[in-house]
């Protein structure tokens, strides 16, 4: 029997504005990415030094995980399933230039780390304790009917209790996210039409 | 030498990122990894970068990092000794 799925809550980070289930929680004025995530982690009042260490794009998936996996929404079961445009390449740029002059060769080890989307995930996993399945794809725009799918058999096929997904993208100094998270409770059903529409609201 | 400890500290904080940490907040002696300053792997491979980098040091043998990298003390003590440029 087909178990329901419902998104449980969900967030957007974009535009220099951050938005719980609908409701705008922060917006702010700066000029650059970096700016504005360091303030939006501020505002919510993390403690997690790590957090400057990561690239724009594991900041990005990070602040909006703490967003939605609170101590009553998360399992330790939360499956993670992101998508982008991007992939990495914003850090990927940035570990180039490193490498650009080979008279000047000092590729910084704290850049190349994150040379990969999915390092984000890893990020959070940490932060979360989550040891839950995961996987990040890359399209060219938030493709709804792929992670409902995809989110829809996890869960299913038991394989996750409750799925993290969505769009986290970084690149020319604009970033994008749009992450819910599905559960066995909840008012807006999982379905295809759902997720476009509050993708297409964010 | 004390003039390099707080340039060390300056460039530790930029390099790694240690955003709530002031170059007044790292004593000379406290332990740079575990409990100290709590850097991880990641911060080792960026110091040995900078010794590179900055002062023209090249570690040769990995296993001496345990040492050198304890804390500004003895960083600034490898740093003299070996310093090339």
């Amino acid at each position: 029997m087909n178990k329901n799925c419902y998104i449980q809550s969900y967030c957007s980070i974009t535009s220099n504005t951050v938005s719980l289930n609908g409701d705008e929680l922060f917006k702010d004025d700066s000029e650059d990415v970096k700016s504005f995530l360091k303030a939006v982690y501020k505002s919510l009042e993390i403690k997690y030094p790590k957090f400057f260490k990561m690239d724009s794009l594991s900041k990005l998936a990070f602040l909006g995980a703490e967003l939605l996996l609170t101590e009553e929404s998360k399992s330790s079961n939360t499956a993670l399933v992101f998508s982008n445009a991007a992939s990495s390449l914003d850090t990927d740029r940035k570990h180039q230039e490193s490498i650009n002059d080979a008279e000047n060769y000092f590729p910084s080890p704290a850049v190349f780390v994150y040379t990969l989307p999915n390092i984000g995930i890893g990020e959070i996993s940490i932060r979360h304790q989550l040891k839950s399945e995961n996987a990040f794809f890359i399209f060219e725009k938030y493709n709804a009917e792929f992670h409902h799918n995809y989110e829809n058999c996890l869960i299913q096929l038991n394989k996750a209790d409750s799925v993290l997904g969505g769009w986290v993208n970084v690149d020319e100094n604009k970033c994008e996210a749009f992450l819910y998270l599905i559960a066995d409770r909840g008012e807006i059903k999982h379905t295809i039409k759902n997720l476009i529409e509050l993708y297409n609201n964010k | 030498m004390e003039n390099l400890k707080l340039e060390l500290k300056a460039k530790i904080i930029e390099n790694l990122n240690l955003e709530d940490v002031e170059v007044g907040d790292i004593a000379n002696d406290d332990a740079l990894f575990g409990d100290g300053l709590g850097l991880d792997s990641i911060d080792a491979l960026e110091l040995i970068v900078m010794l590179d980098k900055d002062y023209g040091i090249k570690l040769s043998d990995p296993k001496q990092g345990k040492s050198i990298f304890e804390s500004i003390d003895s960083l600034a003590a490898y740093i003299t000794e070996n310093k090339a440029k």
